[in-house]
């Protein structure tokens, strides 16, 4: 079943245009790289995604819906920047996610936080850049969603960090779910991936599966991406 | 279980691969039930999809079988085990000979270095004079 369809999606920002007819399907299950280099509108399609944009043109549906309050309550969505109130302490972020998401696994939420080592008196104020990372990501990934949309999950973090990210990625996510990743660090996430789409200037100029890719290139995709946009 | 993978091959032949090498190993015995695909997947960080794929791939090998609920386990056949082993060595030996063809050494200069190499393993087994 297709969770996220776009169809000749286009979106300009005053004259820029950030999105050129782009048309594309992310199945249920699966595990998607969004990848392209800056300004190739990775971004600008996951907030259509969410309906912080609208499209100039084309259509974007999530779990066959419009972007609105009905995909709101299927779609995950990690943001490129921070978002929590810095004044909030975990366990207030974690009524604050219970109060919003009917779909929202608080145990699980407080389970990771436990492993992490996180007093949950502490506020997010108080933390490093690795540890808010962190804490978000376990609020995104602790909804049952049908549909998460991590924009940039592990820029900016440690190796170290990347990693415990990842593997919250992967044994969180509900297998019924679509997991779409944007990022440019490429060979870190390349192993999680089944599929990635290229972006470059704001088209889509390939989709294919990681493994397809290896075997019939003999290459990885960050080698393939280092290939494709060579400056 | 260490897991590594190389840039050039598709994710899950290497996954097939370093399973193989654990089952002849020992590191996943023989009728020993297998981790779930997901905490396998989680271990090696890899795609549950991919793992899965692997695991589809091994057991239409018949180095693993499916039980419907209590999940998957490794072979018993000893036969079949033993074959396992034999391949991954036959693959590493094509590998060592192109690698010897490439550097134009003869036969009987391949031959003598392994002989050497034998030479010098059963010198470092052996106990040092008291």
């Amino acid at each position: 079943m297709n969770v996220l369809t776009c169809k000749t999606l286009s979106k300009k920002y005053g004259k820029t245009p950030a999105l050129s007819g782009v048309s594309l399907n992310v199945e249920s299950g699966h595990i998607v790289g969004l990848l392209g280099p800056n300004g190739s509108g990775k971004t600008t399609l996951i907030k259509l995604a969410n309906g912080l944009l609208t499209p100039d043109d084309g259509t974007i549906t999530v779990c066959g819906m419009l972007p609105g309050k009905g995909s709101h309550a299927q779609v995950s969505y990690l943001p490129e920047r921070a978002v929590l109130p810095e004044w909030m302490s975990v366990t207030q972020i974690l009524d604050y996610y219970a109060d919003f998401y009917a779909d929202f696994n608080r145990d699980a939420a407080q389970e990771m936080i436990h492993h992490l080592g996180i007093d949950l008196k502490q506020r997010i104020r108080q933390m490093s850049k690795g540890t808010r990372e962190k804490v978000q990501l376990i609020m995104v990934m602790s909804r049952q969603a049908k549909l998460y949309l991590l924009d940039e999950p592990i820029g900016g973090v440690d190796p170290a960090t990347r990693d415990y990210i990842l593997n919250t990625i992967i044994s969180n996510y509900n297998p019924e779910a679509a997991v779409v990743i944007s990022t440019h660090l490429i060979a870190d996430v390349e192993k999680i991936l089944d599929d990635v789409i290229f972006l470059d200037r704001g088209c889509v100029v390939l989709e294919s599966s990681v493994d397809e890719i290896r075997e019939t290139r003999g290459v990885s995709v960050d080698a393939l991406f280092r290939e494709v946009f060579k400056c | 279980m260490k897991w590594s993978f190389a840039n050039d091959l598709p994710i899950y032949t290497q996954l097939i691969d370093q399973i193989k090498v654990g089952i002849v190993t020992g590191a996943f015995p023989p009728g020993e039930r297998l981790p779930s695909v997901r905490d396998l997947a989680t271990e090696a960080g890899v795609n549950p999809n991919t793992m899965q794929r692997a695991l589809s791939q091994l057991e239409s090998e018949g180095l693993v079988y499916s039980q419907r609920t209590a999940g998957r386990f490794v072979t018993e056949d000893a036969t079949r085990i033993g074959e396992t082993k034999r391949d991954l060595a036959q693959r590493h030996v094509a590998r060592f000979m192109e690698a010897m063809r490439s550097l134009a050494i003869s036969r009987e200069e391949t031959l003598s270095l392994l002989e050497a190499e034998f030479g010098k393993e059963t010198g470092t087994n052996e106990c040092p004079d008291m």
